[in-house]
């Protein structure tokens, strides 16, 4: 099942240049998989050695942050969409 | 966007605060190799001034300009830092504590919050950059702040805020004609929105792309606190928090001053207050996990209602670390806070200011702080921007006929 991965700019240079992709998977785990199959250089971007995600990168699946939705092991369906952004200040 | 690049100022470059890669001056806040934050990289080997020289220098936050990530002289907002500290012995002793000083940024200019601080940094670093284009992500006062020093420097404004804060901050940040956006949801969806907005406009979003430098901006509150003291560091700090970031640089600002021997005494502790209802923080020290576990936030604290800390971990190793600890308070304890602000020293403050002071009490409640402490009190932001938090409890002063019988009653039965 497809689901839309949008990523910072300056993962675009891992990416073949591209901000968005399609990549596939029930679990955000697996969708990050997916990516880091594909785009070698990607996957320790998303992901440290124990294949955790960084507290300095906050993933949102559709409008909400995964750490409310179970992290890596939230599901995710088709037309599900995950945006991947640094973690920024306050203000 | 970019204009001409001005010769007189310059950004520092920047270091990976995980991987230690280093970059030039740049308009991002984030590692091209691992995401995570950059900081500036200051040279070990420049030249510090003494306290005479200090001393001598401009009453602003330039004073200190050899521990900004700006060279050269600041082209805009040089007007910005230097607000009042003063003691507050009736605080102090309703709060139970041995003193007590207010650090008093409600009154900074332009915009009445210390966010003036972080936006005068960030500004002269876009000008260094050659932005032309500001914007932020803010709760309110970072929204006025760069409203009104992107208006003063001449340069158009994007800003978002999520869209319900209160009417003073709205309509502070309109006036200054910045292009203002309300963004439906809470402030970490409008964060979400301005980290892609920066990635897709090239501006210079603040506390995104420029947050390297806009975060040192914060470290002027403890150089101002210590040369305020006559350069007697206070036994506590006690600071709002948000992202996570102000209690962060406090720490470091004090410690680059011990490094550089100019103050008297220990690294002060650092306590950081949030509202109950939206504690990621406190909630961390507490449990003693090792990540944040975000929060949906809901309450009137609207300045610091952030579920999602970016410092949040950080934050909390310098409370710890420093000897220090943060609390929580209930909304109905923020007003009490605020109420007992103003009626002991007269400084009225916004919902963030009540926080401070009400988790100052509970500090003391807790034995963390106590009658042989001297504490000050970061007070960063202006009441009568939020109104709305206290106005229910003071709308019902007596009216009387122009009559002076009238008024002897009212004084006999008070």
């Amino acid at each position: 099942m497809s689901i839309k991965v949008s990523l910072p700019g300056v993962l675009a240079k891992l990416t073949d240049g591209q901000n968005t992709l399609d990549a596939d998977g029930s679990t955000v785990a697996q969708v990050v998989s997916d990516l880091a199959a594909r785009y070698p250089g990607l996957g320790p971007r998303l992901q440290n050695a124990d294949g955790e995600p960084y507290e300095f990168v906050t993933i949102y699946l559709n409008e909400e942050d995964i750490r409310l939705a179970g992290g890596f092991e939230a599901a995710v369906s088709a037309g599900d969409e995950l945006t991947v952004v640094p973690a920024v200040a306050g203000g | 966007m970019t204009t001409a690049v001005l010769k007189n100022v310059r950004a520092l470059p920047l270091v990976c605060t995980n991987c230690a890669e280093q970059f030039d001056a740049t308009t991002s806040a984030i590692c091209d190799s691992c995401l995570a934050p950059l900081e500036p990289l200051y040279a070990k080997d420049r030249r510090l001034p003494s306290r005479e020289e200090l001393r001598e220098r401009t009453r602003s936050i330039w004073r200190y300009g050899e521990w900004l990530p700006i060279e050269g002289e600041p082209s805009d907002s040089n007007e910005v830092g230097f607000t009042p500290l003063f003691e507050v012995p009736r605080l102090a002793e309703s709060l139970g504590v041995g003193r007590a000083w207010i650090k008093n940024d409600s009154v900074s200019a332009p915009s009445l919050s210390f966010k003036d601080r972080v936006v005068a940094v960030a500004l002269n670093a876009a000008r260094a950059l050659g932005l032309d284009t500001l914007g932020c992500a803010s709760t309110g006062n970072l929204a006025n702040a760069v409203a009104a020093q992107a208006a003063r420097a001449g340069l158009p404004s994007w800003i978002f805020i999520p869209e319900d804060l209160e009417k003073g901050k709205v309509v502070g940040t309109s006036i200054c004609g910045a292009n203002l956006v309300r963004v439906r949801g809470h402030y970490d969806h409008v964060n979400r929105l301005c980290a892609q907005v920066a990635d897709r406009f090239g501006w210079g979003v603040v506390n995104v792309n420029l947050r390297s430098y806009y975060g040192e901006g914060s470290k002027t509150l403890a150089f101002e606190i210590a040369d305020q003291l006559n350069w007697r560091l206070p036994d506590a700090v006690v600071a709002p928090m948000a992202g996570g970031s102000l209690v962060t640089k406090l720490h470091n600002g004090f410690g680059e001053f011990i490094s550089a021997g100019l103050v008297y005494g220990n690294l002060p502790r650092i306590f950081g207050a949030q509202a109950a209802r939206c504690s990621p923080i406190v909630n961390l020290l507490e449990t003693g996990e090792s990540h944040v576990t975000p929060v949906i936030p809901n309450t009137i604290a609207r300045s610091i209602a952030i579920g999602n800390p970016a410092d949040g971990v950080k934050a909390a190793r310098v409370l710890e670390g420093s000897g220090g600890w943060g609390a929580a308070v209930s909304d109905r304890e923020i007003v009490t806070g605020i109420r007992l602000l103003a009626s002991t020293t007269g400084v009225f403050t916004e919902t963030a200011g009540g926080v401070t002071v009400a988790a100052t009490q509970e500090l003391v409640r807790q034995g963390r702080l106590g009658p042989r402490d001297e504490v000050v009190l970061c007070i960063t932001g202006n009441g009568f921007k939020t109104i709305e938090a206290v106005e229910k409890g003071v709308g019902d002063s007596p009216i009387v006929n122009p009559r002076l019988d009238e008024v002897e009653e009212l004084v006999a039965s008070r």
